[in-house]
């Protein structure tokens, strides 16, 4: 159990971020898809760039993790597309509508947002469907 | 400290903590950050059926990351119930506005509370968008083998074009939902 109390410190680094970044808000989403704000541009750009630059010195020094072993990120298939792009479109429907993608959702879960049960039910239940379906989807 | 940890944080504070995520999960036990891969999991604890999809150990593939989840949950228990923010959120003023002509006039909280209601679960509007919102970020999400975090996040940190067609494709719903639905079910 000790091996996972890391990740749950983890956890609960990105979750208050989350909530003090305001991006689990239905509003800022908004603001996003109308281009009215930099705000969510700012920190998944700026994400993204610390993300990177952290890769590249984590590869660039050949660091391990914890336990000492090699640290090895794995590529996307790139090869597809339709998936990610049909997939990404209808991601995206779930995400303006919830105005939450899945970290906020649990976030706002922890948060005292009760309702919010509900899009996470559903959630799973998508997920499920597309485990169902996934063999006669187009990938 | 209190009050510096229950107001909002600004964009170039909160941005580049959350790409921290990245490299700490790879350093303390060479995981890859993507929180959607959780759903597949539980699918798989609770509910796989005879699904190929779900036929894995999901112990060892994804508990460190359904407690890394647990983690998320606490964290917005402390900050967003603990320390929460009082004040409403600072939106730009155009977004209010165009809202408004919607019909949102509650702009407390993290969402408008008559849209995400118990109540409104008996409205078309309140399927749509908790019931149908919450499918499609599920299904979505799988379809396109990730989310923000998985995509947005650690796959353009990592140079994937997989994730740019994926967050193209993110946008190319949002902008639909937003600019052709919500003026029709709002």
């Amino acid at each position: 159990m000790k091996d996972y109390l890391k990740y749950l410190i983890a956890g609960l680094f990105f979750g208050f971020v989350l909530v003090k970044s305001e991006v689990i808000s239905w509003f800022r989403i908004q603001e996003m898809f109308r281009f009215d704000a930099f705000h969510m541009y700012g920190i998944i750009g700026l994400a993204v760039i610390v993300a990177m630059g952290s890769i590249e010195v984590i590869q660039k020094l050949n660091l391990t993790d914890f336990n000492g072993n090699k640290i090895t990120i794995s590529s996307k298939d790139s090869s597809q597309v339709t998936r990610y792009l049909l997939g990404g479109v209808l991601f995206g429907f779930g995400w303006a509508l919830t105005g939450a993608c899945p970290g906020p959702l649990f976030t706002l879960a922890g948060a005292g947002y009760g309702i919010i049960v509900v899009p996470i039910a559903s959630a799973m239940v998508g997920t499920w469907v597309y485990g169902l379906l996934r063999p006669k989807l187009p990938h | 400290m209190t009050e510096l940890l229950q107001q909002p944080w600004p964009w170039y504070v909160s941005g580049p903590l959350i790409g921290l995520v990245v490299p700490l999960l790879l350093l303390i036990g060479s995981k890859q950050f993507g929180v959607s891969s959780n759903l597949r999991h539980a699918c798989a604890a609770c509910m796989p059926g005879r699904v190929e999809f779900f036929q894995y150990d999901w112990k060892e593939n994804g508990l460190w990351n359904l407690v890394f989840i647990g983690g998320t949950v606490l964290g917005g228990f402390l900050a967003g119930w603990y320390l929460n923010n009082p004040e409403p959120i600072d939106l730009s003023q155009q977004t209010v506005t165009e809202l408004q002509a919607l019909g949102i006039t509650d702009f407390k909280g993290m969402m408008p509370d008559g849209l995400f209601s118990w109540q409104n679960l008996a409205d078309p509007s309140g399927i749509i968008v908790l019931i149908v919102g919450g499918f499609f970020v599920g299904f979505g999400a799988r379809y396109a083998g990730g989310c923000t975090s998985g995509h947005a996040i650690s796959g353009l940190a990592n140079l994937q074009l997989a994730s740019l067609l994926a967050v193209i494709g993110f946008f190319i719903g949002g902008l639909i939902i937003t600019h052709f639905v919500y003026p029709l079910i709002l």
